[in-house]
């Protein structure tokens, strides 16, 4: 063998092992990430920490329970408003989306998709929290709607245009008018794709801070009125990361594990919801 | 036998003109409608908020560094110019790692380690930005600090880039997070684009007698270039708005400095950290501003990123060689 050869088959094996570890390196920070979250986090998960509300800083003990639930809340509500819109705004581009109004949806939905969520959230201060007069969970809400719309949208839309168009044919010639086809038929036929982008943008949403910071602001107290701040997991470990106390640290971390936990069963879920029913169309 | 006659279809049934469907079209309408009212109520509002800044300070916002809210005096140089340093300096770190992964997964993985390495590649993306900040803090920056900055001032300390002392948070850990944050989307978007290049090409350079490697890096990469820069420039919109981590890593100094060991600022770490305490209504305008400048270079950037993908995404590679 020359030695040329020689030379591009050392290089040829050599740069495959470079992508292998690179790709190793990868996971790597993955599994530093969450080993960490579990390795620092995990043992101050006791019933106090989901429970209790915090106490005064500089004291130890207390736990996250007004997070826990606002996150709850404030996720659920920007739900409510997000899901309608988004899966409509998806079925719309699916189903009438070839003309000028589909492109200028679509391209708005790639523009706001790209939106920093600060960006997002400064917009919905000046339009809620500004005119109200003071910081609520709703405004929190109706920011992180507004960042979970166009994804849902999109991805929506791609699940519904996955339904092979002979199962429309078939129901427009047995008589069905369209409306019907397209929501008997169609996006029942969809509905695993389009409960996994729903999913999906949930999971998105959950773990935001950014447009929480000047809607939903935190609150030291339990709080479930959606008019009043309100505290988040994500705004809870920001607060207790970036403090001076190690017990704010202690508790930080076993925020974001339960925050990570949380994302991660709804991010996993929605695979599994796809992969129930779509198996072999991803 | 008499001929099978279809009864006359009614004509308004296929016309569209049945009342349902109206109805349902309207209501879909509708809600499509709001996005892009969304993003006009968005732009205009941002408009709006910055007027009184953009009037006073003018041009001469985007490249003065004085930023004094006592005095009313605003310039984001330093800001924009940690915005962009910090993820070009992000890009530098993540483009060889995440087209490693995608050219690996694509390429030469074994069948049943492709799926599960996407999966754990893409989780990244789903871990939230202030879990990134919380393990950048206590994790990334003292490991920096003992393992990584030591031999790199004992190399290159002599350059202006590793100059001053390293505190911690800096320009270095806030690139790097946002690094890790990036690679699952250019990976991500990288391996389709890849996955979308022709069989062909890969089994012509090896039948010419390419190595495997050679293969991929004189046929395949080549063909997916526009893509692959496509996926990248995604990288970048996404690491340009980055806000948590990067605000709770990068110092939040406002200066202008080459060295990575130091504090910087970014435009999306003013917003999150001064405009709760912004108490002159200049002071907010001018953080408007910034965010406004925030939201045309990212609409600018991502418009371009998804030009690029379009192009190749559509199957035909079209103008890749052009590139």
């Amino acid at each position: 063998m020359s030695a040329r050869r020689l030379r591009r088959r050392f290089v040829s094996g050599l740069m495959t092992t470079l992508v292998a570890m690179l790709s190793f390196v990868a996971v790597l920070a993955l599994a530093l990430i969450l080993g960490y979250l579990v390795a620092k986090g995990a043992s101050s998960l006791d019933w106090s920490f989901f429970v209790k509300n915090p106490v005064p800083a500089g004291q130890a003990g207390g736990g996250v329970a007004n997070a826990i639930v606002g996150t709850v809340i404030i996720v659920g509500f920007a739900a409510l408003i997000g899901l309608p819109i988004g899966i409509g705004t998806g079925l719309y581009l699916a189903e009438y989306g070839s003309g000028r109004l589909g492109w200028i949806v679509r391209f708005v939905a790639d523009v706001l998709n790209g939106t920093p969520s600060i960006v997002v959230g400064i917009f919905a201060w000046t339009w809620l929290v500004k005119p109200m007069g003071h910081f609520s969970a709703l405004a929190g809400s109706v920011a992180l709607a507004a960042l979970m719309v166009p994804m849902i949208a999109r991805t929506t839309e791609e699940m519904v245009r996955l339904v092979p168009h002979s199962l429309r044919e078939a129901a427009l010639a047995l008589g069905y008018p369209r409306w019907r086809t397209s929501l008997r038929v169609v996006a029942r036929t969809a509905l695993a794709g389009i409960l996994t982008s729903c999913l999906v943008g949930v999971a998105r949403i959950a773990g935001e801070t950014a447009p929480l910071l000047f809607t939903a602001l935190g609150n030291l107290n339990f709080s479930t009125s959606v008019l009043q701040p309100m505290q988040t997991l994500s705004l809870q470990v920001f607060t207790y990361a970036t403090g001076p106390f190690d017990e704010w640290h202690r508790l930080a971390w076993a925020a974001a594990l339960v925050l990570m936990a949380l994302v991660l069963l709804l991010s996993l879920s929605a695979r599994w919801a796809l992969r129930s029913r779509h198996g072999a169309a991803r | 036998m008499e001929p099978v006659v279809a009864p006359a279809p009614r004509g308004h049934a296929l016309r569209g003109t049945n009342v349902g469907d109206r109805l349902y079209r309207g209501a879909l309408t509708a809600l499509a409608l709001m996005l892009p009212l969304l993003l006009l109520t968005l732009v205009g509002e941002l408009l709006l908020s910055a007027w009184p800044a953009i009037r006073r300070f003018g041009g001469p916002f985007l490249w003065t560094s004085v930023w004094d809210p006592v005095a009313g005096v605003f310039g984001a140089a330093p800001m924009i110019f940690g915005t962009l340093a910090s993820s070009l300096l992000a890009l530098l770190l993540a483009v060889p790692l995440a087209l490693g992964v995608a050219i690996y997964l694509t390429e030469f993985a074994p069948k049943w380690l492709r799926q599960p390495v996407a999966f754990l590649v893409e989780l990244l993306a789903a871990i939230p930005s202030v879990v990134y900040g919380l393990w950048g803090i206590f994790v990334l920056i003292p490991f920096l600090r003992t393992y990584i900055v030591p031999p790199l001032r004992a190399a290159l300390g002599w350059t202006p880039f590793l100059s001053g002392v390293f505190y911690g948070n800096s320009l270095l850990a806030g690139g790097v997070i946002l690094a890790i944050m990036i690679v699952p989307y250019i990976a991500a978007v990288s391996r389709e684009v890849l996955l979308a290049v022709p069989a062909s090409q890969r089994e012509a350079a090896l039948g010419m007698g390419a190595t495997r490697w050679e293969a991929v890096w004189t046929a395949v990469v080549p063909y997916g270039r526009a893509g692959l820069i496509g996926a990248v420039i995604l990288g970048l919109g996404r690491a340009l708005g980055e806000t948590m981590a990067v605000t709770m890593l990068i110092g939040n100094r406002h200066d202008i400095g080459l060295s990575v060991l130091q504090p910087a600022y970014t435009m999306a770490a003013a917003i999150a950290n001064e405009f709760s305490e912004a108490t002159t209504n200049l002071y907010l305008s001018a953080l408007f501003e910034v965010g406004l400048i925030l939201f045309v270079i990212t609409v600018a950037v991502n418009g371009l990123a998804r030009l690029l993908i379009w192009r190749v995404a559509r199957g035909t590679a079209v103008g890749s060689r052009a590139l």
